[in-house]
Formats: structure tokens, C-alpha cells, sequence
């Protein structure tokens, strides 16, 4: 693999989960706030919110995941490494 | 370029190839399939020899998992389908769960292999390309074996509009379920072995709890949506 395809592709696993971890973040901090939310209203559906935020958490952090499949792609099997 | 950590020795893109006709095909992802598949045919053959009124153990414990298993897919598919489809998701959660688990609590390390080193089955992303595949497949003919040909109707459904959206997340629903799946459990695993490069006391603890709490998770929500996208196309329109 040439220094420049190198460079790009470690620099683009970075930016990949870096910046694909932003979004899901921001959403995993307002499921998580509107779920004390609901617990502080309602302590006794507390199991019920529980197990509703855990599910919709774990699908946030796939789009996460996505960007770290990218990045063990670009880094591991390098489609461009010639 | 395999990367190559050497307290933790995490070994990604190295693989033990076994030739099979024009196939080169992972053999460390079929050994370890193997073993999840023994224990869990061990486990349910034990629980199941001797039938007790009042279970006990083993039994007790299969018990358990069939009451959570029926009450996931009765929850997604409906009362009328969920029986037909009950062993396809339970087999899914099962194995995916044993995998996941399996894959951070057997010590494979003891085994040497000669190339690749056993771990989580689930960690290949051959073994999740098939098992979304499957969750395809499965949809698919759920659907037309109950509607016929009128399956189809739920792509215009309710408007002709939805078509293209409807058939671009035929593709996307096995992507994104063998994606989400392959990529936790090959996170967790970099995550703990690069924990224990740094410090190999320890530290990796709490990371390998999380792991073993995120895998559970998605042995679920694989279940989930696979029962979903059953649900979906057995589900009857009232008009």
C-alpha cells in the first residue's frame, strides 16, 4: 500500500467512528433523559422503561457500529491496498 | 495486514483455512460453531431426559427460556402465527446468545490453533451475513405461504409511493442485522484485547462486563427484529 492510500485510510477510520459517534450520542442522551424523565413520574414502570431504553439504546449504538465496521474495513481489508 | 497485539494477541484478519473445493472457508468460525452448537444440543437433551410435574435444574431452566422465547415472538409476530415461528427465533437467540457468550467466557486461548484463533462465532461476519440471510428467507416465505400472492400488496401499502422504500429495505434489513450484530461483538472483543495491551490487569474487567451485557443485548435484539420482520409480513391489513 502506498504512504498516501495509507495516510487516507487511517485518517478515515478515525473521522468515520469520530464523527459517526456525534448523532447517536446526542440521541442516546435524550433517550436517556426522557427515560428518569418517565422513572421520576412513574418509579413504578421502572422495569418497563428500563427494558424499553436498553433496546432502543443498543439500536443507537449500532449507528455507531456501522462506522466502525467502515473503519476495520479501511483498516484490516483495505479495498485500495493494491 | 493483520494486527498483531502481543499480551493480548488478538489476531483480526487472520483466519485457519480449510480448502474445500474451490472454497477456502474460515475453520476456526466452524469449530467454534460446533462447540456452541454441542453445548447448547447437551443442554437440551440433559434437560429433557427425565420430565418432572414440578421441574427442577436443567429443566427448570429450559422452562424458563421457552416462557421468554414464546412471549418475544408472541409479542412481534401475533397470536395466530407466533407458533409456526417460535423454534426459528428461539434457534436464533440461542445460538447467537451462546456464541456471544461463549466467545468471552471459554478460555480459547488454551487452544492453539496453527493460523486465526477461536473466539465468538458471531465476531465473523460470514456467520452474520447467513444468519440475516436466513431472517430473509424467513420473512419472505412467512409471508407467501399466509397471504399468497397478495403478500406483495404490502409493498403499495398504503400508498404506491412507498414502493421504492419498501423494496430498498428488503436490502437493508439484512445489512443492517448482520452489520449491527458483527460489529458489536468484533467491538468488544478490540475493546477488551486493547485494554489488556495497555494494562493487562484488571482494567479490562469492567470493559468485559459491558461486553458480556452488550452481547446479551443483541442476541435479543437480533431475536426482536427477526421476529418483527416475521410479524410484518404475516400481519393482516384491516381495511
Amino acid at each position: 500500500m502506498d504512504s498516501i492510500t495509507s495516510a487516507a485510510s487511517v485518517l478515515a477510520a478515525g473521522l468515520a467512528v469520530g464523527l459517526g459517534a456525534i448523532g447517536p450520542g446526542i440521541g442516546q442522551g435524550t433517550a436517556a433523559g426522557g427515560a428518569v424523565e418517565g422513572i421520576a413520574r412513574q418509579p413504578e414502570a421502572e422495569g418497563k422503561i428500563r427494558g424499553t431504553l436498553l433496546l432502543s439504546l443498543a439500536f443507537m449504538e449500532a449507528l455507531t457500529i456501522y462506522g466502525l465496521v467502515v473503519a476495520l474495513v479501511l483498516l484490516f481489508a483495505n479495498p485500495f491496498a493494491g | 495486514m493483520p494486527l498483531l497485539l502481543p499480551f493480548a494477541e488478538l489476531e483480526v484478519g487472520k483466519h485457519l483455512y480449510w480448502q474445500l473445493g474451490n472454497l477456502k472457508i474460515h475453520g476456526q468460525v466452524f469449530l467454534s460453531s460446533w462447540v456452541v452448537i454441542g453445548a447448547l444440543l447437551a443442554l437440551v437433551v440433559v434437560g429433557t431426559r427425565k420430565l418432572e410435574r414440578d421441574p427442577q435444574g436443567t429443566q427448570n431452566l429450559l422452562e424458563f427460556l421457552w416462557d421468554y422465547i414464546r412471549d418475544l415472538s408472541r409479542e412481534q409476530i401475533g397470536e395466530k402465527a407466533y407458533r409456526d415461528w417460535m423454534p426459528f427465533i428461539g434457534t436464533l437467540f440461542l445460538f447467537i446468545f451462546v456464541s456471544n457468550w461463549g466467545g468471552a467466557l471459554v478460555p480459547w486461548k488454551l487452544i492453539h490453533l496453527p493460523s486465526g484463533e477461536l473466539g465468538a462465532p458471531t465476531a465473523d461476519i460470514n456467520t452474520t451475513i447467513a444468519l440475516a440471510l436466513l431472517v430473509s428467507l424467513a420473512y419472505f416465505y412467512a409471508g407467501l405461504s399466509r397471504k399468497g400472492l397478495r403478500y406483495f400488496e404490502y409493498y403499495v401499502e398504503p400508498t404506491p409511493i412507498m414502493l421504492p422504500f419498501k423494496i430498498v429495505e428488503d436490502f437493508t434489513k439484512p445489512l443492517s442485522l448482520s452489520f449491527r450484530l458483527f460489529g458489536n461483538i468484533l467491538a468488544d472483543e478490540l475493546v477488551v484485547a486493547v485494554l489488556a495491551f495497555l494494562v493487562p490487569l484488571i482494567v479490562p474487567l469492567p470493559a468485559m462486563f459491558l461486553g458480556l451485557f452488550t452481547s446479551a443485548i443483541q442476541a435479543l435484539i437480533f431475536a426482536t427484529l427477526a421476529a418483527y420482520y416475521i410479524g410484518e409480513a404475516v400481519h393482516e391489513e384491516h381495511h
